[in-house]
């Protein structure tokens, strides 16, 4: 059923992204950022080879930024140094699931107490669904 | 109508990284260019991302009235609609803030938004990069697992705001 016309449509639409475009800007930029400004030999650092790992990499996944295809090459590189797979399953989960950078945006757009809700529960599903990922893989 | 203090509001955040670039120029020139150059770049990749969630927020927006959605989002094959609506879609997932601030409005549960972002997690045009990293076994698994606890995820996010 049609709701409106087309020009209602068209213009409701490009208002809800325009007043989304400040922030988009500010969270492109700040991604530019971070992906300069952090070295990426200071990734491999971080980790302690301890039980603390899934934690560190739920945490570390949160604040870095990027394109998901980098999580995976980073996590291969994690591995390949011998980091437990359940600290870089943590790492990848949280990485496309917290996002830090994007969370002034995040307030903006979808609420305060609905942000950091999300946020937050995201940071320690990362480790529940690291947890359970390589329990499964192990009973396999 | 938006307010002028809900318009300042709105770059407050943008300002704000506009600063941290004009700090890191005076410490170092190259590197703020560098980041500059990071992010044209993805500024171009996200544009087809945009186009799409603006052509998407549009046909809703022709098609079906914002109320009837948001009735049919809250049922309860709305968590699977979730779940399928955040593996299909594309693109960064500030992307999808507009869209998803518009259903919010509309009445969409919070749980159900939550479970959409959680579930942009999983990408099927990724999974064979996963696969190559971390084998087909870890890539079925974490799939599976991730689907099924963003629903729990999404209902704790629910309830905590409730």
């Amino acid at each position: 059923m049609k709701n409106n016309n087309l020009n209602e449509a068209i213009l409701k639409a490009g208002k809800g992204i325009w007043n989304a475009v400040p922030m988009i800007i500010g969270i492109v930029l700040l991604v530019g950022l971070t992906d300069v400004l952090i070295p990426k030999s200071l990734y491999t650092k971080v980790f302690t080879n301890s039980v603390f790992d899934p934690l560190i990499g739920s945490a570390f996944g949160s604040i870095l930024a990027g394109s998901p295809i980098t999580s995976y090459i980073l996590g291969g590189e994690f591995l390949a140094q011998g980091v437990s797979l359940v600290a870089v399953t943590a790492f990848i989960v949280a990485w496309v699931t917290v996002g830090i950078v994007t969370l002034p945006a995040e307030i903006v757009m979808l609420g305060k107490k609905f942000a950091i809700a999300r946020n937050v529960m995201s940071f320690i599903f990362a480790i529940i669904v690291a947890i359970i990922t390589i329990g499964v893989l192990n009973l396999l | 109508m938006k307010s002028l203090k809900d318009i300042r509001k709105v770059w407050y955040f943008p300002t704000a990284v506009a600063i941290i670039y004009i700090i890191t120029f005076i410490m170092d020139s190259t590197k703020a260019v560098d980041s500059l150059q990071s992010t044209l770049n993805v500024f171009i990749k996200i544009i087809p991302t945009l186009l799409l969630v603006f052509a998407l927020m549009a046909l809703t927006n022709y098609f079906i009235a914002p109320k009837k959605l948001a009735n049919w989002l809250n049922k309860k094959h709305g968590w699977l609609v979730a779940i399928v609506a955040g593996i299909i879609s594309t693109g960064p997932i500030y992307m999808w803030y507009p869209m998803l601030q518009d259903l919010q409005k509309h009445g969409v549960k919070n749980g159900i938004i939550a479970t959409f972002l959680y579930n942009r997690a999983i990408k099927p045009a990724l999974l064979p990069l996963i696969i190559v990293y971390f084998g087909l076994a870890f890539t079925v698994v974490l799939t599976i697992v991730m689907a099924i606890l963003s629903v729990v995820q999404g209902w704790l996010v629910e309830k905590i705001i409730a």
